[in-house]
């Protein structure tokens, strides 16, 4: 079983606030978008690029390359190495210690991501609603794709849970 | 009366549930409809339950509604990408299927097929805002208009019991801002867990837009109590259970599962926003009218088959 290349439960090595610190610096701009449409062009620079972000999301995240992260909505915990794939929260198998229903000598990723997120003052954006991910994406380059633009429609842009603003259907897209 | 009609009127709804055989023998599944008929509103199909191969949940749906009994189809995400799930989904509205269950499903790793890819390209929440979005718009996650709209109700699946609990009942909000219109619990064996929970999703606002049915079932043995507390994942028995289990001769301990699961129906049925209860009695369907008259819960009256399938 320790050679089974499914995912499984990955607790990251890197601390959420830090996570968070680090996104300012790649936050979208024209300058990245710029540099993203250029290593799209050149599939040699767009090889390293995407290899450098394999090698540094694995090490810290247990990064799948899904090609479209959710670290930012996650406290930085990989939904990806969720045995299920869940991006919408944990299943009803886990364990009364918190361990994953697959594997349970492993902590589920979602009870890692709901402590860092809430620990880290971002527990609200656990209730965004996750959308299908776009399976012709796997093995891209997240950050060129969420720097051309095409992440903004993972997750929906505000919570809905709060009474007030009622509970409204959202398969929207 | 149907599930639909039995939250219609607010009437306190139960349902059951159908395991599907391994093999292609249909009486399998009407045997146990026949017990179940008349004393619920309806009765789940499981989706090859544990990851185990069975008939499929839309052919049981389909044999459970001959012999009388509603069907809730069950759907995982565990063995369907979503042109899959959407084509079931499309298959269930057509044979006039009046429920659907949708949930992510076990994990491949313990069932009888280890080997088999599991699949999860969509997840339960996912699910959930598909299926909406196919009845209520008329289109395919794709954005493909489809002809004739499918016209089942919407559930989900919710386990008040596992970690991380404080995040439990927004979960379901999150399942039931995607669409899901009814939900079924894990076995409630702590009903103060799960009064607590309920409080939370009152608090959400949930439960005004969707009907919660609470599941229970009766351990009928000291075997089968160990197994539910170290063998099943997130089923939840507290010690007290255990004890009192424990504390009756050996030859009393499945007339005094049946009573805690009688009792345990009461409890909950007196909790705030419970709309009804799901039971669960693998392999004692027969016990289940016992159940739900000691209960105090009335036999539902008989399923009219020209209603179905005509509810959406």
């Amino acid at each position: 079983m320790t050679n089974d290349a499914r995912p499984r439960p990955f607790r990251p090595r890197l601390g959420a606030r830090l996570g968070y610190a680090l996104h300012a610096g790649l936050a979208a701009n024209p300058l990245y978008a710029r540099l993203a449409a250029w290593l799209e062009r050149r599939p040699r620079a767009y090889r390293a690029f995407t290899a450098a972000e394999r090698v540094t999301k694995q090490e810290l995240f247990g990064c799948r390359m899904c090609g479209q992260c959710a670290l930012p909505a996650t406290g930085y915990t990989c939904p990806m190495t969720c045995p299920k794939q869940l991006r919408n929260g944990p299943c009803g198998g886990v364990s009364p210690t918190g361990g994953c229903e697959v594997y349970p000598e492993l902590t589920c990723v979602w009870v890692v991501a709901i402590e860092r997120a809430e620990a880290a003052g971002h527990g609200t954006d656990l209730d965004l609603l996750h959308r299908p991910i776009d399976q012709r994406l796997r093995e891209q380059s997240s950050w060129v794709n969420y720097w051309q633009g095409r992440d903004d429609d993972l997750w929906t842009s505000a919570p809905l849970l709060r009474r007030e603003l009622g509970l409204q259907p959202v398969g929207k897209r | 009366m149907s599930l639909r009609a039995a939250f219609a009127a607010g009437r306190f709804a139960v349902t059951a549930e159908i395991g599907p055989p391994r093999g292609a023998d249909p009486d399998a599944i009407t045997r146990k409809a026949e017990l179940l008929r008349g004393w619920v509103d309806a009765a789940n199909v499981t989706d090859n339950q544990g990851a185990h191969v069975r008939m499929s949940s839309l052919a049981g749906s389909v044999l459970a509604m001959r012999a009388g009994v509603e069907p809730v189809m069950q759907l995982t995400c565990r063995d369907r990408n979503r042109i899959a799930l959407q084509s079931d989904l499309v298959s269930a509205g057509a044979l006039g299927i009046p429920n659907v269950l949708l949930l992510s499903g076990d994990h491949p790793r313990f069932g009888d097929h280890p080997d088999a890819a599991p699949v999860f390209d969509l997840d339960s929440t996912q699910l959930v805002a598909t299926a909406r979005t196919m009845r209520d718009e008329g289109v395919l996650a794709s954005g493909r208009e489809i002809g004739a709209r499918p016209g089942w109700l919407v559930g989900a699946v919710e386990n008040p019991f596992a970690p991380p609990r404080s995040f439990r009942a927004r979960r379901l909000a999150k399942k039931v801002a995607a669409g899901a219109e009814f939900v079924q619990t894990q076995y409630v064996f702590d009903v103060e867990v799960f009064a607590a929970w309920l409080a939370r999703l009152r608090d959400l606002g949930v439960t005004e837009k969707c009907k919660v049915l609470a599941g229970v079932g009766p351990i009928r043995s000291l075997r089968v109590c160990e197994f539910l507390r170290s063998g099943v994942p997130g089923i939840h028995v507290p010690d007290e259970a255990e004890r009192r289990l424990r504390g009756v001769p050996a030859a009393r301990v499945a007339e005094e599962g049946v009573s805690m699961c009688v009792e345990t129906i009461q409890r909950v049925a007196a909790v705030p926003g419970v709309a009804g209860v799901h039971v669960m009695a693998f392999g004692y369907e027969r016990g289940v009218p016992e159940i739900l008259e000691r209960a105090g819960i009335a036999p539902q009256p008989a399923v009219s088959m020209e209603g179905l399938g005509h509810a959406g």
